[in-house]
């Protein structure tokens, strides 16, 4: 158990943390047929929106309910209906995720109730499911302003549970999975003949890809039906412990639910692979068996650069779990970590002797005092990589200076493998020749050297 | 194959300063110490690698070969000698002999003109010209373009004579320390010689190596004049000649040049290494000794003493944290030589027993030192088959293999730590300092908790225990945080 420490200081640096609307807002776009609506003043969704864009490099439907000065003081019910009107009419959207922000919150608005009475009201609305996730900005990250919205959903679209489907199980699928890791994860399921119901299935809607068609709102994700049969699946596999309390809300509905901290890492993924084995009584399948005597052969080609390597890490708790715990494995040493939100018990679980909540100024003082030799964090973390001259990693949210971040797989045994490689990669990358300094050696006489002639004057 | 060059293999096969070669019989002598290869059976590095490896090191010399592209086009950048100047000698220069220019016989023009190319684009202390299989069966005269290229260019060129087919890696050190007596030592001289100039042969200054030894010798005020050939500029092996002391490193292949630089000039030489601790010490209080007797001040025996006592503290002090993670842990040596037991001392006095060691290469005297360090032959071996050392190690026999890189995968695939200790290592471990990085090494190696990862069964294995996430009981299910109830 790593001890947290709370800076004492009122001054934050560089942040690292991201807000918990925008990882609502994340969630949301991962249900089909969805637009993502804000509920603040307009600033809040267009810096969400900007640093979204940067991020996954696609246009990113997101809205506002716009308070005013007049709203602000008089509550923003009207603003949603109001939102949910024109939006219904511009995109068509089958499904509005609301997230709050500090604004209203900070009002003390009744969004839950308003929005009920309205949706009694206004039965026009019927065909697009509404959902309200609490998500003031002071709350949490980005990995909460997620988990609220996933229970949200759960919430409001997951009926009492029924008969159930045989082979269907649910896969939560924790905010610090890329698209590519989503879909890593969904077929290992399927690959053992199991058909998860991917909440929320970004890889359906964030993956890049090119589509047929232009609108307003999410083109993939979860589809609304599959929602509503959640609570009739064999059994919930929630990746993350941000995924937790939603796991426990479909257990209540009587699907019982396993919790995974990580799927990065041999014994991480074994794990997950033998409960994949025991819900559907199947065997593991040769795809998946080759792919673990290749991570085992990466494990050895690897160790000889992640054995020793003094890592930086700053990352939400889930995210630094993962990444965190596969290098640990690795015989890497977490000198200094920096995490956002001591809300998640994972927080506690970063292996690592100390855990700060703070910043990247944070991570940056730590970083040089345990004279760390990688860093890995989100894209903001490279002034201080070009500062201590450490080569960077770059996970989490956002990843804006590089392209294809959504196409990163660090989970499963594949990737597992592609992360092994890239650390790897970064370091023998910077490794650089010796020279007589690094051993407190003189150069030879001058006398020796051979002096070229002078270039040849023209 | 050309006289000369026949004559210069019989006589690397005679070397009398060989302990090895004094020990045999006449007859078995004559045979020569190349044991002949076996079609089907062969893995080692020829002459030209050989020279290559002997001489590439010489940081601000172009190293040409004359060849069709394998030669160097599969061999280039591939090792780890450090330079302190010149980047040069990294570059890959060669003829890249194509199937015209051997039928056509163009190979002495285009040598002559690759020559005059590398002059004019990078202005070299010398060019080395290695000569490989193809021009020496064509029958090009490359000692002769050598000669009218350095007359036209005023730069010198050396002919290395070292085709691969004439022998083994071995050989063709011999061979390029051959000619560098023949054509380089003794064709320039040093502005001031000191009565504590040394010559180092037979380190190539890998990762550095070098540079844990040298600051050692600056505090004693012994400088390094030629050093065949790490970080060797190429004026350092022109002024050899003048040094007082030659030390050779390790190494039998280098001994005739020790030899020569004796016979022709005088300079008096000892076989030594740096490689663990009391090596180290042996090695530094013998070079002073000699130097001492060659005409250095007196005072430094005692110096070198003091700098003994205070370095191997130093060392033992910084070995002293590792010692309670790797005691009892069981190493398997695999290299030969004289490392057959020079680290074994230092590995036993961290209490890390040594359950076997490769006499590969060694003497009659390095089995000796053996049977002194351990007590018997009994953890003797010579060679091992990959196939046998992968079964020792998949049952556990040993914790880890040292060993060259040829091994390593035999160790890996068996999971089993490996720690590099040939000469494409990556690390440098020589000296005081370098034990101490050894050790590290090996720490970092054995202790990493891959390794139980690795070990462990998979889920789909008979026997596998893979700890179930413990079921979710209903009863402890939290309210939820936030009421969504009215949405």
């Amino acid at each position: 158990m790593a001890k947290l420490i709370h800076p004492r200081r009122a001054l934050s640096t560089n942040p690292l943390k991201t807000s918990a609307p925008l990882g609502a807002a994340m969630a949301y776009l991962g249900i089909e047929g969805a637009i993502p609506l804000f509920h603040g003043a307009q600033g809040c969704t267009a810096f969400a929106m900007v640093h979204l864009v940067r991020h996954f490099r696609e246009a990113i439907p997101l809205q506002t309910t716009a308070m005013n000065e007049i709203s602000a003081i008089l509550g923003g019910g009207e603003q949603i209906e109001e939102a949910i009107e024109t939006l219904r009419k511009r995109a068509k959207p089958k499904f509005i995720g609301i997230a709050s922000t500090a604004l209203v919150e900070t009002r003390g608005e009744d969004v839950a109730g308003e929005l009920r009475e309205m949706l009694l009201r206004r039965s026009d609305f019927a065909g697009t499911a509404v959902v309200y996730a609490a998500t003031p900005d002071f709350t949490g990250g980005l990995e909460d302003g997620w988990a609220r919205a996933v229970e949200a959903i759960i919430a409001a679209l997951v009926p009492e549970g029924g008969p159930v489907l045989p082979g269907q199980v649910n896969l939560l699928a924790g905010s610090h999975l890329t698209p590519a890791d989503v879909e890593e994860v969904a077929g290992m399921v399927r690959a053992f003949g199991l058909a998860p119901i991917v909440l929320p299935d970004i890889s359906a809607s964030l993956d890049g890809h090119l589509s047929e068609d232009w609108a307003g709102h999410s083109l993939g994700g979860t589809g609304l039906a599959d929602i509503a049969r959640m609570g009739r699946s064999v059994a919930t596999l929630a990746i993350g412990e941000a995924m937790r309390p939603a796991a426990e809300m479909l257990a209540a509905k009587g699907v019982p639910a396993e919790v995974f901290g990580s799927v990065t890492g041999l014994a991480e993924v074994d794990r997950f692979v033998a409960a994949l084995m025991r819900l559907s009584g199947r065997e593991a399948p040769a795809v998946l068996r080759r792919d673990r005597a290749r991570l085992a052969d990466t494990m050895l080609d690897t160790h000889f650069q992640t054995g020793g390597l003094r890592v930086a890490l700053g990352a939400e708790p889930d995210l630094a779990v993962s990444l965190g715990g596969a290098l640990v494995g690795m015989g890497a040493e977490i000198v200094a970590v920096v995490t956002t939100s001591g809300l998640s018990p994972a927080a506690e679980r970063i292996p690592a002797a100390e855990v700060i909540l703070g910043d990247l100024g944070d991570l940056e003082r730590g970083a040089e005092a345990a004279r760390a030799q990688i860093l890995l964090t989100h894209s903001h973390g490279r002034m201080m990589a070009e500062k201590l001259h450490l080569p960077h990693v770059r996970c989490g949210f956002p990843v804006f200076d590089r392209i294809g971040a959504q196409d990163v797989c660090r989970a499963g045994y594949r990737g597992t493998r592609a992360f092994l490689y890239e650390v790897a990669n970064a370091m023998l990358g910077q490794l650089h020749r010796p020279r007589p300094e690094d051993f407190g050696a003189s150069r030879p006489p001058m006398e020796f050297d051979h002096a070229p002639p002078p270039p040849a004057s023209h | 194959m050309a006289e000369p060059l026949k004559q210069q293999i019989a006589e690397a096969f005679v070397e009398p300063a060989c302990e090895t070669n004094r020990a045999k019989s006449e007859a078995a002598r004559k045979k020569g110490c190349a044991k002949p290869l076996m079609p089907g059976a062969a893995a080692g590095g020829c002459a030209f690698d050989g020279a290559m490896i002997a001489l590439q090191p010489i940081v601000d010399v172009a190293h040409l070969v004359h060849a069709p592209l394998a030669c160097a086009g599969n061999g280039w950048d591939n090792r780890g000698s450090a330079s302190s100047g010149s980047q040069l000698y990294r570059k890959g220069f060669t003829t890249d002999l194509t199937e015209l220019d051997i039928v056509m016989g163009e190979g002495e023009k285009k040598l002559y003109r690759a020559i005059r190319e590398v002059i004019e684009a990078e202005h070299p202390a010398a060019v080395f010209v290695y000569a490989t299989c193809v021009p020496a069966l064509i029958g090009d005269d490359i000692a002769a373009v050598c000669k009218v290229a350095a007359m036209r260019f005023g730069t010198p060129v050396i002919p290395i004579n070292a085709p691969g087919y004439v022998g083994s890696k071995n050989l063709g050190n011999k061979l390029g320390a051959a000619a560098l007596i023949e054509h380089v030592v003794g064709t320039m001289e040093p502005e001031a010689p000191g009565p504590t100039d040394i010559n180092i042969i037979g380190d190539f200054n890998l990762s550095g190596e070098l540079w844990q030894v040298t600051p050692l010798l600056d505090r004693l005020g012994v400088r390094v004049l030629g050093s065949v050939s790490g970080d060797a500029r190429y004026r350092q092996i022109a002024m050899m000649h003048r040094a007082r002391v030659t030390m050779v490193v390790c190494s039998h292949a280098f001994l005739p040049m020790a030899r020569k630089l004796e016979e022709r000039w005088g300079i008096p030489y000892f076989e030594g290494s740096f490689y663990g601790i009391s090596d180290t010490s042996a090695a530094l209080r013998r070079l002073c000794a000699l130097l001492v007797e060659r005409g250095a001040p007196e005072d430094l025996l005692a110096r070198c003493e003091a700098l003994i006592a205070e370095e191997e503290a130093k060392a033992r002090a910084a070995l002293a944290p590792y010692r309670a993670r790797v005691e009892g842990k069981r190493v398997l040596l695999y290299t030969g030589g004289h490392k057959t037991w020079s680290v074994v001392s230092a590995l036993q006095e961290l209490g890390m027993e040594v359950v076997g060691t490769s006499t590969r290469k060694a003497t009659e005297e390095d089995k000796g030192r053996v049977v002194e360090i351990m007590g018997d032959e009994r953890h003797m071996f010579d060679n091992m088959a990959p196939r046998e050392m992968y079964t020792l190690l998949r049952e556990a026999r040993a914790d880890v293999l040292m060993s060259g890189g040829r091994s390593q995968f035999v160790a890996l695939k068996a999971r089993v730590p490996w720690v590099d200790v040939n000469q494409e290592k990556h690390e440098p471990y020589a000296g005081y300092v370098g034990m101490v990085d050894l050790v590290r090494a090996i720490d970092r190696s054995v202790n990493n908790p891959m390794w139980a990862a690795l070990r462990a069964p998979a889920p789909w294995e008979a026997g596998a225990v893979v700890a179930a996430v413990a079921p979710l009981v209903l009863a402890a299910v939290p309210s939820s945080k936030t009421d969504f109830e009215d949405c």
